[in-house]
């Protein structure tokens, strides 16, 4: 049994893996992976293989792992597939902090970390603390109580950016509409290199926690009975949700659904034991962006389809089937907080 | 006697304005089958998760081992106690192994995977429950008995030192009940390890346990043998109706039989 879930979650990351070292090759030069290992490729090529393609594909793989991650971390604190920092309005807090940093124009960075990653963390930290704390008002957690917090989020926050383009200056306002999409465009090694950070100690900090999650999955009062410092757990998950919602919101814009998506698809694969199911998330949902992010690229290349857009359109119909399907009042609803 | 493992002195819990528990002290000793009875609303699931520190109580206190609960780190905490929910439909998304196994974390370090003895800790609470035949099922499958039983199985794989249960037979027809009362005796008895278990049915807290705790209003009515609780109009001060009692035909003990309703005018 357990060698098996060894071996599912292997597949699922060779199949993963496979897909990322297949995407730089692909585009509208085309590059064959022969040339580039024996170094017979011109300098144009080169160039686009290495400082183009590489970090893009990079860049997408840490923002879908990180996403994918926070979004299973959501749904096991909130107890409900329907909960991602995508859906709670989290995204959009990030979002927020982000424009307020580049409207504003103030111009402080920590150490090598930009200040608009560290706004973008801010906000996350803020919104999930409104969202949390709406939810909780009422007693328990329900998948209603639950949304419509997020939607009043969601839109206080969107409202919010839409005044801040609306007052600002024409490039402003294209550089905001266009970072909203959500895409990779701009990703150099630099964007890699801002991202990793958040990524890295948001990702140790979930991958530290596959037993508190596990037990956080069947409620609170078992997780407590088993010793399991709620209050301090769920401080330390926020904080990583909004490491990785913030950083990656900051560099490429709120991309949708792949916290909602990723983990799930993982979960049906997997099971929801955090020990496999956690892995699986980061490298799937690493692999699924980058998958997405190829499409964006290619589909009507030479121009570009925003990946956010991608994403979006497969996952509003997945969002509507989860809901439909039953299985969000079905899972972890029917207990109490 | 045996030593006093837990002790609530003078507890007082009020959730959202509302007072659940005053002045209540009581205590639990070293192997003891303490059954707790009382009306619904008298507080017994919330003393229950007060002592596993679910809820937090404003009053008095409560201490382990002679040590206050607040010396305890909830991991250290949950290596003495270990806690049984009342039934719902609650929704797990794991196999009964997976989840007996997780009655084993406050005994794992961060990081660590199980080891020998975690593993013979988890297959001795599944084969004492009968539950090891369930052990790939996932969770949803099982009919209310046998999650009941899974339940326990985690509870015991964490080696506790008192077993806290709510209500654990209450939707469960008489062979399984009957089970769980056997299993809970047992695990009473060979394993010596404490139990507080909350019911309804008073024949079985009085049979069962070694004394009876009841609570009505939030506040303790009575603490001791159980052989006395259904004298001395015990029992109809606590509940405010009227019992009819017979006499057990194996042992003489007294016990309730039901009422008969009549439907006059």
């Amino acid at each position: 049994m357990k060698g098996n879930k060894v071996i599912l979650v292997t597949a699922l990351a060779l199949i993963s893996l496979s897909v990322v070292v297949w995407a730089p090759f692909v585009g509208m030069e085309k590059i064959s992976p022969g040339a580039v290992l024996r170094g017979q490729v011109d300098e144009i090529k080169a160039d686009i293989f290495w400082r183009i393609r590489i970090p893009r594909v990079t860049a997408a793989f840490c923002a879908g792992a990180a996403l994918a991650l926070s979004g299973m971390a959501f749904q096991a604190m909130f107890r409900n597939p329907l909960a991602t920092p995508f859906t709670l309005g989290v995204s959009s807090g990030a979002a927020f902090g982000a424009t307020l940093y580049l409207v504003t124009g103030m111009g402080f960075s920590l150490l090598f970390i930009s200040g608009q990653s560290l706004s973008a963390l801010a906000w996350a930290v803020i919104s999930i603390l409104l969202v949390y704390g709406l939810t909780r008002a009422r007693k328990g957690f329900s998948t209603a109580t639950m949304l419509i917090a997020g939607v009043a989020v969601n839109f206080f926050f969107s409202s919010v950016i839409l005044f801040m383009q609306y007052i600002s200056d024409f490039t402003n306002s294209f550089r905001i509409i266009r970072w909203l999409m959500g895409g990779f465009e701009i990703a150099g090694f630099r964007s890699v290199f801002s991202l990793l950070p958040f990524v890295l100690i948001g990702g140790i900090i979930v991958f530290a926690h596959v037993n508190e999650l596990n037990l956080m999955t069947a409620g609170e009062d078992i997780a407590l009975s088993r010793g399991v410092n709620v209050k301090r757990t769920r401080t330390l998950l926020f904080f990583a949700t909004s490491m990785m919602v913030g950083g990656v919101v900051s560099l490429c814009g709120p991309i949708a659904f792949i916290g909602m998506m990723a983990p799930h698809i993982c979960r049906l694969i997997v099971g929801s034991n955090h020990r496999y199911l956690s892995p699986a998330s980061f490298i799937f949902g690493g692999a699924f962006l980058v998958f997405c992010d190829t499409w964006s690229r290619t589909l009507i290349a030479p121009a570009e389809i925003p990946v956010g857009v991608i994403t979006s359109l497969l996952g509003g119909p997945f969002f509507l089937g989860l809901l439909l399907s039953g299985l969000s009042e079905y899972s972890f609803l029917k207990n109490r907080g | 006697m045996n030593k006093i493992l837990l002790a609530v002195e003078d507890l007082y819990c009020a959730i959202g304005g509302r007072e659940i528990l005053r002045a209540l002290s009581f205590t639990v000793r070293e192997s003891e089958y303490l059954s707790l009875i009382g009306p619904n609303g008298a507080g017994k699931t919330t003393l229950l998760r007060c002592i596993m520190r679910i809820v937090p109580f404003q009053g008095g206190a409560i201490s382990l081992l002679d040590m206050p609960l607040e010396g305890y780190s909830q991991k250290k905490l949950a290596r003495y106690l270990s806690y049984v929910p009342q039934s719902e439909d609650r929704y797990l998304p794991f196999t009964v192994e997976e989840f007996v196994m997780m009655g084993r974390y406050p005994h794992l370090s961060p990081f660590s995977t199980p080891r020998t003895e975690d593993r013979e800790a988890v297959e001795s609470a599944l084969r004492m429950t009968e539950t090891a035949p369930l052990a790939q099922r996932k969770f949803h499958t099982l009919s209310g008995g046998e999650k009941q039983m899974a339940f326990i199985a985690a509870a015991l794989s964490q080696q506790p030192r008192l077993l806290l249960l709510d209500e654990p037979t209450t939707f469960l027809d008489p062979r399984h009940a009957e089970k769980i009362h056997r299993l809970l005796r047992g695990i009473n008895r060979r394993l010596n390890i404490a139990i507080l278990s909350v019911t309804h049915d008073i024949n079985n807290a009085v049979l069962l346990g070694d004394r009876v705790l009841i609570l009505k209003e939030g506040g303790v009515k009575y603490c001791g043998a159980a052989g006395s609780v259904m004298q001395g109009g015990l029992l109809e001060e606590t509940y405010d109706k009227t019992f009819s009692y017979t006499r057990h035909p194996q042992t003489g003990e007294r016990i309730i039989v039901p009422d008969v309703i009549n439907h006059e005018g």
